[in-house]
Protein backbone atom coordinates (compact mmCIF):
# COMPACT_ATOMS: atom_id res chain seq x y z
CA UNK A 1 0.00 0.00 0.00
CA UNK A 2 2.89 2.50 0.67
CA UNK A 3 4.93 1.60 -2.65
CA UNK A 4 1.29 2.63 -4.20
CA UNK A 5 -0.55 5.40 -2.57
CA UNK A 6 -3.43 4.88 -5.15
CA UNK A 7 -4.20 1.29 -4.48
CA UNK A 8 -4.86 2.83 -0.91
CA UNK A 9 -7.23 4.97 -2.14
CA UNK A 10 -8.84 2.76 -4.47
CA UNK A 11 -9.98 -0.34 -1.67
CA UNK A 12 -10.74 2.34 0.38
CA UNK A 13 -13.59 3.56 -2.12
CA UNK A 14 -14.44 -0.23 -3.04
CA UNK A 15 -15.51 -1.27 0.38
CA UNK A 16 -18.34 1.71 0.80
CA UNK A 17 -21.32 -0.87 0.15
CA UNK A 18 -19.67 -3.06 2.51
CA UNK A 19 -19.80 -0.65 5.24
CA UNK A 20 -23.21 0.44 3.83
CA UNK A 21 -24.05 -3.61 4.79
CA UNK A 22 -22.82 -3.51 8.16
CA UNK A 23 -24.51 -0.48 9.06
CA UNK A 24 -27.75 -1.97 8.03
CA UNK A 25 -26.99 -5.11 9.61
CA UNK A 26 -25.98 -2.89 13.00
CA UNK A 27 -28.73 -1.26 12.48
CA UNK A 28 -31.36 -3.78 12.23
CA UNK A 29 -29.96 -5.88 15.59
CA UNK A 30 -30.33 -3.39 17.45
CA UNK A 31 -33.66 -1.89 16.65
CA UNK A 32 -34.95 -5.93 16.82
CA UNK A 33 -32.73 -5.88 20.97
CA UNK A 34 -35.29 -2.52 21.13
CA UNK A 35 -38.46 -4.34 20.32
CA UNK A 36 -37.10 -7.59 22.14
CA UNK A 37 -36.09 -5.91 25.05
CA UNK A 38 -37.20 -2.59 25.56
CA UNK A 39 -40.74 -2.91 24.42
CA UNK A 40 -40.81 -6.73 25.51
CA UNK A 41 -42.59 -7.32 22.50
CA UNK A 42 -41.73 -11.45 22.16
CA UNK A 43 -40.01 -12.56 19.36
CA UNK A 44 -42.12 -15.21 17.41
CA UNK A 45 -40.04 -18.26 15.76
CA UNK A 46 -39.68 -17.18 12.35
CA UNK A 47 -38.13 -13.86 13.76
CA UNK A 48 -35.53 -15.79 16.11
CA UNK A 49 -34.21 -17.81 12.92
CA UNK A 50 -33.77 -14.14 11.10
CA UNK A 51 -32.24 -13.16 14.49
CA UNK A 52 -29.88 -16.12 14.13
CA UNK A 53 -28.86 -14.79 10.55
CA UNK A 54 -28.74 -10.97 11.20
CA UNK A 55 -27.00 -10.86 14.18
CA UNK A 56 -23.76 -12.67 13.00
CA UNK A 57 -23.61 -10.30 10.08
CA UNK A 58 -22.26 -7.46 12.14
CA UNK A 59 -19.20 -9.22 13.04
CA UNK A 60 -18.87 -10.83 9.77
CA UNK A 61 -18.91 -7.92 7.70
CA UNK A 62 -16.77 -6.10 10.40
CA UNK A 63 -14.19 -8.57 10.24
CA UNK A 64 -14.10 -8.65 6.13
CA UNK A 65 -14.11 -4.91 6.19
CA UNK A 66 -11.20 -4.57 8.26
CA UNK A 67 -9.20 -7.18 6.67
CA UNK A 68 -10.15 -6.20 3.63
CA UNK A 69 -11.04 -9.86 2.57
CA UNK A 70 -12.08 -10.62 -0.74
CA UNK A 71 -14.23 -13.08 -0.44
CA UNK A 72 -16.17 -10.93 1.95
CA UNK A 73 -19.22 -12.13 -0.32
CA UNK A 74 -19.12 -15.55 0.03
CA UNK A 75 -18.83 -15.22 3.93
CA UNK A 76 -22.27 -13.05 4.57
CA UNK A 77 -24.25 -14.29 1.85
CA UNK A 78 -25.36 -17.58 3.01
CA UNK A 79 -26.20 -15.56 5.83
CA UNK A 80 -28.12 -12.84 4.11
CA UNK A 81 -29.72 -15.73 1.49
CA UNK A 82 -31.18 -17.52 4.30
CA UNK A 83 -32.58 -14.46 6.30
CA UNK A 84 -34.00 -13.50 3.59
CA UNK A 85 -35.94 -16.66 3.39
CA UNK A 86 -37.56 -16.88 6.61
CA UNK A 87 -38.11 -13.28 6.30
CA UNK A 88 -40.07 -13.43 2.90
CA UNK A 89 -41.92 -16.59 4.53
CA UNK A 90 -42.69 -14.64 7.40
CA UNK A 91 -44.22 -11.65 5.39
CA UNK A 92 -46.05 -13.63 3.38
CA UNK A 93 -47.59 -14.91 6.88
CA UNK A 94 -47.96 -11.50 8.27
CA UNK A 95 -49.86 -10.08 5.50
CA UNK A 96 -51.73 -13.08 4.73
CA UNK A 97 -50.93 -14.60 1.81
CA UNK A 98 -50.46 -17.67 3.48
CA UNK A 99 -52.80 -19.00 5.43
CA UNK A 100 -51.88 -18.67 9.61
CA UNK A 101 -52.53 -22.41 9.80
CA UNK A 102 -50.33 -23.57 7.95
CA UNK A 103 -48.10 -21.51 10.67
CA UNK A 104 -45.38 -23.80 12.32
CA UNK A 105 -45.13 -21.02 15.33
CA UNK A 106 -47.63 -22.53 18.06
CA UNK A 107 -45.30 -21.38 21.11
CA UNK A 108 -44.95 -17.94 22.21
CA UNK A 109 -46.07 -15.25 20.13
CA UNK A 110 -48.14 -15.67 16.88
CA UNK A 111 -46.24 -15.22 13.73
CA UNK A 112 -48.86 -12.93 12.11
CA UNK A 113 -49.68 -11.37 15.59
CA UNK A 114 -49.44 -7.62 14.58
CA UNK A 115 -47.12 -6.15 17.20
CA UNK A 116 -46.11 -2.56 15.47
CA UNK A 117 -48.06 -0.88 12.68
CA UNK A 118 -45.93 2.14 11.73
CA UNK A 119 -47.99 4.40 9.52
CA UNK A 120 -50.60 1.22 9.29
CA UNK A 121 -49.03 -1.43 7.53
CA UNK A 122 -44.96 -1.58 8.22
CA UNK A 123 -44.86 -3.98 11.35
CA UNK A 124 -41.61 -5.90 12.54
CA UNK A 125 -41.58 -8.55 9.63
CA UNK A 126 -41.76 -5.76 7.13
CA UNK A 127 -38.79 -3.82 8.58
CA UNK A 128 -36.99 -7.36 8.89
CA UNK A 129 -37.28 -7.82 4.86
CA UNK A 130 -36.35 -4.38 3.48
CA UNK A 131 -32.99 -4.67 6.00
CA UNK A 132 -32.42 -7.86 4.26
CA UNK A 133 -33.06 -6.41 0.70
CA UNK A 134 -31.26 -3.49 1.63
CA UNK A 135 -27.90 -5.67 3.08
CA UNK A 136 -28.06 -8.09 -0.15
CA UNK A 137 -28.37 -4.72 -2.58
CA UNK A 138 -25.51 -3.33 -0.60
CA UNK A 139 -23.27 -6.74 -1.04
CA UNK A 140 -24.11 -6.76 -4.47
CA UNK A 141 -22.88 -3.54 -5.42
CA UNK A 142 -19.74 -4.36 -3.06
CA UNK A 143 -19.40 -6.79 -5.47
CA UNK A 144 -19.80 -4.73 -8.91
CA UNK A 145 -17.33 -2.21 -7.75
CA UNK A 146 -14.44 -4.74 -6.76
CA UNK A 147 -14.86 -6.33 -9.52
CA UNK A 148 -14.82 -2.99 -11.47
CA UNK A 149 -11.67 -1.89 -9.47
CA UNK A 150 -9.73 -5.44 -9.93
CA UNK A 151 -10.34 -5.26 -13.59
CA UNK B 1 -6.85 -1.92 8.97
CA UNK B 2 -6.42 0.24 11.90
CA UNK B 3 -8.33 3.20 10.45
CA UNK B 4 -11.11 0.73 9.62
CA UNK B 5 -11.47 -0.57 13.30
CA UNK B 6 -11.83 3.07 14.56
CA UNK B 7 -14.45 3.89 12.08
CA UNK B 8 -16.54 1.08 12.63
CA UNK B 9 -16.20 1.23 16.43
CA UNK B 10 -17.06 5.03 16.05
CA UNK B 11 -19.96 4.51 13.58
CA UNK B 12 -21.19 1.15 16.37
CA UNK B 13 -20.36 4.26 19.17
CA UNK B 14 -22.76 6.13 17.40
CA UNK B 15 -25.67 3.82 17.08
CA UNK B 16 -25.45 2.44 20.95
CA UNK B 17 -25.42 5.63 21.60
CA UNK B 18 -28.23 6.74 19.26
CA UNK B 19 -29.79 3.23 21.15
CA UNK B 20 -29.59 4.00 24.77
CA UNK B 21 -31.27 7.77 23.84
CA UNK B 22 -34.00 6.34 22.07
CA UNK B 23 -34.20 3.71 25.69
CA UNK B 24 -34.18 6.49 28.36
CA UNK B 25 -36.61 8.41 25.91
CA UNK B 26 -39.01 4.89 25.81
CA UNK B 27 -38.69 4.65 29.51
CA UNK B 28 -39.85 7.83 30.27
CA UNK B 29 -42.08 8.39 28.03
CA UNK B 30 -44.08 4.58 28.85
CA UNK B 31 -43.78 5.92 32.62
CA UNK B 32 -45.39 9.26 32.05
CA UNK B 33 -48.04 7.14 30.36
CA UNK B 34 -48.54 4.37 32.95
CA UNK B 35 -48.80 7.02 35.71
CA UNK B 36 -51.55 9.03 33.42
CA UNK B 37 -53.23 6.17 32.85
CA UNK B 38 -53.21 4.94 36.43
CA UNK B 39 -54.70 8.78 37.20
CA UNK B 40 -57.66 8.75 34.59
CA UNK B 41 -58.61 4.91 35.52
CA UNK B 42 -59.39 6.38 39.01
CA UNK B 43 -60.58 9.71 38.40
CA UNK B 44 -62.93 7.83 36.01
CA UNK B 45 -63.70 4.60 38.18
CA UNK B 46 -62.07 4.46 42.14
CA UNK B 47 -63.28 0.64 42.13
CA UNK B 48 -60.68 0.04 39.49
CA UNK B 49 -57.75 -0.98 41.95
CA UNK B 50 -60.04 -2.57 44.15
CA UNK B 51 -63.18 -4.87 43.84
CA UNK B 52 -65.56 -5.73 46.81
CA UNK B 53 -64.33 -9.61 46.34
CA UNK B 54 -61.09 -8.81 46.25
CA UNK B 55 -59.06 -10.64 48.69
CA UNK B 56 -56.52 -8.29 51.19
CA UNK B 57 -54.31 -8.23 54.38
CA UNK B 58 -53.73 -5.72 56.44
CA UNK B 59 -56.04 -2.88 57.90
CA UNK B 60 -58.60 -1.24 55.40
CA UNK B 61 -57.88 2.44 56.56
CA UNK B 62 -54.09 1.41 56.18
CA UNK B 63 -51.94 4.86 55.06
CA UNK B 64 -50.35 2.60 52.28
CA UNK B 65 -52.58 0.07 49.90
CA UNK B 66 -50.21 -1.70 47.35
CA UNK B 67 -52.40 -3.61 44.75
CA UNK B 68 -50.99 -6.20 43.59
CA UNK B 69 -52.00 -8.11 39.86
CA UNK B 70 -50.74 -11.28 40.13
CA UNK B 71 -51.03 -14.64 38.37
CA UNK B 72 -50.79 -18.02 40.45
CA UNK B 73 -49.31 -19.80 37.32
CA UNK B 74 -46.68 -16.80 37.30
CA UNK B 75 -42.65 -17.39 38.40
CA UNK B 76 -41.73 -14.10 39.48
CA UNK B 77 -45.21 -13.97 41.77
CA UNK B 78 -44.20 -16.42 43.22
CA UNK B 79 -40.68 -15.21 43.86
CA UNK B 80 -42.25 -11.46 44.55
CA UNK B 81 -45.00 -12.51 47.34
CA UNK B 82 -42.53 -13.53 50.14
CA UNK B 83 -40.69 -10.31 49.34
CA UNK B 84 -44.44 -8.15 49.80
CA UNK B 85 -45.06 -10.05 52.92
CA UNK B 86 -42.12 -8.72 53.93
CA UNK B 87 -42.55 -5.31 53.26
CA UNK B 88 -45.98 -5.84 55.32
CA UNK B 89 -44.25 -7.41 58.20
CA UNK B 90 -42.13 -4.25 58.46
CA UNK B 91 -45.16 -2.25 58.39
CA UNK B 92 -47.54 -3.89 60.65
CA UNK B 93 -51.25 -2.11 59.98
CA UNK B 94 -49.79 0.48 58.10
CA UNK B 95 -49.20 -1.15 54.71
CA UNK B 96 -52.75 -3.08 52.89
CA UNK B 97 -52.11 -5.42 50.21
CA UNK B 98 -54.87 -6.51 47.83
CA UNK B 99 -54.46 -9.22 44.87
CA UNK B 100 -56.11 -8.95 41.85
CA UNK B 101 -55.93 -11.97 38.88
CA UNK B 102 -54.08 -11.35 35.65
CA UNK B 103 -54.31 -14.76 34.31
CA UNK B 104 -51.75 -14.78 31.55
CA UNK B 105 -51.08 -19.05 31.49
CA UNK B 106 -53.26 -21.79 30.52
CA UNK B 107 -54.23 -22.88 34.28
CA UNK B 108 -54.24 -19.53 35.78
CA UNK B 109 -58.17 -19.38 35.58
CA UNK B 110 -58.64 -22.65 37.55
CA UNK B 111 -56.02 -21.82 39.90
CA UNK B 112 -57.39 -18.82 40.85
CA UNK B 113 -60.39 -20.26 41.01
CA UNK B 114 -58.76 -22.91 43.50
CA UNK B 115 -58.08 -19.93 45.38
CA UNK B 116 -61.54 -18.38 45.44
CA UNK B 117 -62.72 -21.83 46.97
CA UNK B 118 -60.00 -21.72 49.74
CA UNK B 119 -61.20 -18.04 50.35
CA UNK B 120 -64.99 -19.64 50.94
CA UNK B 121 -63.32 -21.62 53.68
CA UNK B 122 -61.31 -18.50 55.09
CA UNK B 123 -58.13 -20.79 53.56
CA UNK B 124 -57.02 -17.87 51.00
CA UNK B 125 -54.03 -17.39 51.90
CA UNK B 126 -52.55 -20.34 52.75
CA UNK B 127 -54.01 -22.05 49.84
CA UNK B 128 -51.73 -19.00 48.04
CA UNK B 129 -48.90 -20.50 49.68
CA UNK B 130 -49.67 -23.91 48.76
CA UNK B 131 -50.15 -22.61 45.45
CA UNK B 132 -46.62 -20.95 44.96
CA UNK B 133 -44.66 -23.39 47.01
CA UNK B 134 -46.11 -26.51 44.40
CA UNK B 135 -45.84 -23.99 41.37
CA UNK B 136 -42.62 -25.75 39.76
CA UNK B 137 -44.94 -29.10 39.85
CA UNK B 138 -48.39 -27.81 38.87
CA UNK B 139 -47.56 -25.02 36.57
CA UNK B 140 -44.57 -26.41 35.01
CA UNK B 141 -44.31 -24.90 30.92
CA UNK B 142 -43.60 -28.93 30.07
CA UNK B 143 -45.92 -30.57 31.70
CA UNK B 144 -48.44 -28.72 33.86
CA UNK B 145 -50.59 -30.78 36.26
CA UNK B 146 -53.85 -28.42 37.27
CA UNK B 147 -55.00 -31.67 38.22
CA UNK B 148 -53.16 -31.92 41.33
CA UNK B 149 -54.45 -28.43 42.70
CA UNK B 150 -57.10 -30.03 44.56
CA UNK B 151 -54.93 -32.34 46.49
CA UNK B 152 -53.19 -29.11 48.16
CA UNK B 153 -56.16 -27.88 48.88
CA UNK B 154 -57.18 -31.41 50.74
CA UNK B 155 -53.79 -31.19 52.71
CA UNK B 156 -55.04 -27.85 53.94
CA UNK B 157 -57.77 -29.69 55.36
CA UNK B 158 -60.37 -28.47 53.20
CA UNK B 159 -64.18 -29.69 53.08
CA UNK B 160 -63.66 -31.11 49.15
CA UNK B 161 -67.20 -31.12 48.91
CA UNK B 162 -67.61 -27.85 49.19
CA UNK B 163 -64.42 -27.03 47.11
CA UNK B 164 -65.44 -28.91 44.39
CA UNK B 165 -68.83 -27.63 44.18
CA UNK B 166 -67.33 -24.36 44.31
CA UNK B 167 -64.81 -25.11 41.12
CA UNK B 168 -67.87 -26.99 39.29
CA UNK B 169 -70.10 -23.83 39.09
CA UNK B 170 -67.62 -21.78 38.22
CA UNK B 171 -68.34 -18.58 39.36
CA UNK B 172 -65.25 -17.28 40.04
CA UNK B 173 -64.93 -17.18 35.93
CA UNK B 174 -66.59 -13.99 36.00
CA UNK B 175 -64.74 -12.69 39.41
CA UNK B 176 -61.26 -13.15 37.23
CA UNK B 177 -62.73 -11.78 34.43
CA UNK B 178 -63.56 -8.49 35.78
CA UNK B 179 -60.35 -8.43 37.40
CA UNK B 180 -58.17 -9.33 34.57
CA UNK B 181 -60.63 -6.33 32.49
CA UNK B 182 -59.07 -3.64 35.52
CA UNK B 183 -55.89 -4.58 34.50
CA UNK B 184 -56.45 -4.23 30.78
CA UNK B 185 -57.65 -0.77 31.70
CA UNK B 186 -54.67 -0.22 34.03
CA UNK B 187 -52.45 -0.84 31.08
CA UNK B 188 -51.04 -3.98 32.50
CA UNK B 189 -48.55 -5.70 30.29
CA UNK B 190 -47.04 -8.58 32.41
CA UNK B 191 -47.33 -9.94 35.97
CA UNK B 192 -46.65 -9.40 38.87
CA UNK B 193 -47.72 -5.46 38.32
CA UNK B 194 -47.80 -3.40 41.82
CA UNK B 195 -49.27 0.08 42.32
CA UNK B 196 -49.01 1.23 45.53
CA UNK B 197 -51.48 4.18 46.54
CA UNK B 198 -53.21 4.22 42.70
CA UNK B 199 -49.48 5.03 41.39
CA UNK B 200 -47.38 2.12 39.41
CA UNK B 201 -44.62 0.54 40.47
CA UNK B 202 -42.23 1.09 37.28
CA UNK B 203 -39.39 -1.48 38.09
CA UNK B 204 -39.98 -4.58 39.06
CA UNK B 205 -38.10 -5.91 42.76
CA UNK B 206 -38.35 -5.43 46.26
CA UNK B 207 -36.28 -2.27 46.70
CA UNK B 208 -37.93 -0.30 44.18
CA UNK B 209 -41.45 -1.37 45.73
CA UNK B 210 -40.25 -0.47 49.38
CA UNK B 211 -39.08 2.62 48.76
CA UNK B 212 -42.02 3.33 46.90
CA UNK B 213 -44.05 1.86 49.99
CA UNK B 214 -41.04 4.48 52.07
CA UNK B 215 -42.44 7.30 49.72
CA UNK B 216 -45.87 6.99 50.36
CA UNK B 217 -45.90 6.41 54.13
CA UNK B 218 -43.52 9.74 54.94
CA UNK B 219 -46.20 11.94 53.32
Amino acid sequence: MRANPGAGRQSESTFVYAYAAWVIALIAMLMSLFFGEVMQLPPCTLCWYQRICLYPLTAVLAVGIVLRDEKLLAYALPLVLAGLGFSIYHNLLYYGVIPEALAPCTEGASCSARQIEWLGFIGIPLMALLAFLAILGSLLLHRKTQRRASS
Amino acid sequence: MKKDVYRLGGIAAVLVIALVVAISFYRSEEARKASQRAKEQAAMNSSVFVRPHSHSLGPEDAKVTIVEFFDPECESCRLMHPLVKRILGQYPNRVRLVLRYMPLHENSEYAAGALEAAGEQNRYWEMLDALFLHQPIWGSHESPRPDLIPGYARQLGLDMKAFQRFMDAGSYRSLVAIDRADGMALGIRGTPSFFVNERPLLRLGYDSLKSMVDQELAR
